[in-house]
């Protein structure tokens, strides 16, 4: 599915998560984050970074590790991303949502 | 002489044994093998265990039995590796040094990780299935539970067989039918997960499983504390959802030992290459099974396919050849869903599980992503494949350790 944000037109999935996360700019993250309805703040930038760091280095994002990243305690996490925190902050961030094998 | 150790004698410790076994060459390799424990559980039997579909006999067996006799195996603790030295430390202070080691150790569910999920309530309305003694203990709960809410829950992911407390709901729901009292019983399933399925495939081609059955589905549940005077398991953001009965699956992690020799991520588990199987902070270490952080299922169809693999780049590395950089995360696996009937899913790190037939395309006789009684014949027949021909290395005809594409309705995975 193409999506057109700006002047850029990228892939999303059917929930919306960007098929190729060379395509992101933070253009695309405020866009998705508007969507969601929630405004970046520069916290929710340190905790895009954070994730785009684990993502990089191919670690599996989890809620433990955000409570050990240092980065921001989980209660901030939840209110920072309302509603499914670690599903709306990858969404944002351009990568793929936590899955299962099915 | 030089010293090949295995630690761990588990599905992937013991079928490494076997193989390495016939492969290296007697005159200049030992091989040692080191587990604390004595019995060999069938470890997919634990889902059948509580239903009393299975029996206690069934699951174990003396692991002794399976490891060839020319090889050591040492029943101790194992306390540290230091890498250093080249050495492995053992609870009675005896030393091993090894030339090239494995860790094979797994993982182990730790339910102490959430509070209040191991206090006083832990085996009376609070039970795991993932270990013998907790599938036990429930399924001696179950025999005379009368009803109420039942809730199957996940801690945190990554767990052991991810699909196996799916099919814990699937398999209570036969069960209390059976019994005349599904009417008196409400299944709930809680995921940390967006869904109980989460893949775009899956989730269209099986969701009505859920629907069909009656199993209520709470997603995105993080769970901070389990509240176990109220009966009430409460996450960040402070959702709560009340049980009479809660059957958890906790945080799994590496053994401690992983953690002491420093070796392990948050949760303890290696980091390892996924493609060739060597750790990623030691050239003579190779890791296999639940114990790495390979991005796959943690489930024995894997570490039977890392086996051949990894056997392979053994030999590899004693030759000084380059690692064959090959697995690709090949998981094949059956999942039970209720009624006499089951799916089988095949998938690996690139592709999801899709429709079609196996292994032979085209044909079978196993369907792919979809019920039948076959596949649930399959998952039957597997007990006997574990126990012969699984564990002893022995290979299984026409299943490769790479996935195969034929027969299926590929789209590549993005």
């Amino acid at each position: 599915m193409r999506k057109r944000i700006g002047h850029t037109e990228i892939e999303v999935n059917d929930e919306g998560y960007l098929i190729d996360f060379s395509q992101w700019t933070k253009e695309i993250g405020e866009c998705i984050a508007d969507e969601n309805g929630i405004c970046l703040t520069d916290r929710h930038w340190e905790v895009i970074n954070y994730i785009h760091e684990k993502f990089q280095k191919d670690e599996p994002l989890s809620i433990r590790g955000i409570k050990k990243s240092g980065v921001i305690n989980i209660k901030e996490f939840y209110q920072l991303f309302p509603g499914g925190p670690l599903k709306k902050a990858t969404m944002i961030a351009g990568i793929p949502k936590p899955k299962s094998c099915i | 002489m030089k010293n090949l150790v295995i630690l761990g004698a588990g599905t992937s410790g013991t079928i490494m044994a076997n193989h390495l076994y016939n492969q290296l060459p007697k005159k200049s390799w030992s091989i040692t093998i080191v587990d604390q424990y004595k019995t060999h559980y069938y470890q997919p039997g634990f889902l059948f265990l509580p239903f009393d579909i299975y029996t206690t006999k069934q699951v174990k067996k003396n692991g002794k039995k399976f490891i060839p006799k020319g090889v050591d195996y040492l029943q101790q603790r194992i306390e540290q590796i230091i890498p250093e030295k080249q050495t492995v430390l053992l609870e009675q202070g005896d030393k091993l040094s090894y030339d090239i080691l494995i860790i094979a150790t797994g993982t182990k569910i730790a339910p102490e990780e959430v509070e209040g999920m191991a206090g006083p309530m832990w085996y009376k309305n609070i039970f795991d299935f993932y270990t013998y003694e907790g599938a036990k203990a429930l399924r001696d709960k179950l025999r005379k539970w009368e009803g109420g809410k039942l809730v199957v829950h996940i801690t945190e992911m990554p767990i052991k067989c991810p699909v196996a407390p799916l099919e814990f709901a699937f398999l209570a729901d036969s069960y209390f039918k059976n019994k005349g009292i599904r009417d008196k019983v409400e299944i709930t399933f809680v995921t940390p997960l967006g869904g109980a399925f989460t893949k775009p495939k899956a989730t269209k081609a099986l969701h009505y499983l859920l629907e069909e059955k009656g199993i209520n589905e709470v997603t995105d549940f993080n769970i901070e504390r389990v509240d176990y005077k109220n009966n009430k398991i409460i996450d960040y953001a402070d959702t709560a959802v009340a049980y009479d009965l809660l059957v958890t699956v906790p945080t799994n992690m590496g053994d401690a030992f992983i953690e002491r020799s420093g070796m392990g991520d948050d949760l303890n588990f290696v980091p390892t290459d996924k493609a060739t199987l060597q750790t990623r902070a030691h050239k003579n270490i190779f890791a296999i099974g639940d114990a790495t952080n390979l991005p796959t299922s943690k489930a024995g169809s894997v570490a039977h396919f890392e086996a051949e693999i990894l056997t392979e780049n053994i030999l590899r590395y004693i030759d000084g050849k380059p690692l064959k950089a090959e697995f690709d995360g090949h998981a094949n696996c059956f999942v039970e869903t209720g009624n006499g009937k089951a799916l089988l899913i095949d998938f690996n790190y690139t592709h999801e599980p899709v429709e079609g037939t196996f292994p032979f395309p085209g044909v079978g006789p196993l369907q792919l992503l979809k019920e039948s009684r076959t596949n649930h014949m399959g998952k039957m027949a597997f007990r006997w494949v574990y126990w012969n021909m699984l564990i002893k290395g022995v290979h299984i005809p026409f299943i490769s350790a790479k996935m195969s594409k034929k027969g299926k309705r590929f789209e590549e995975v993005r």
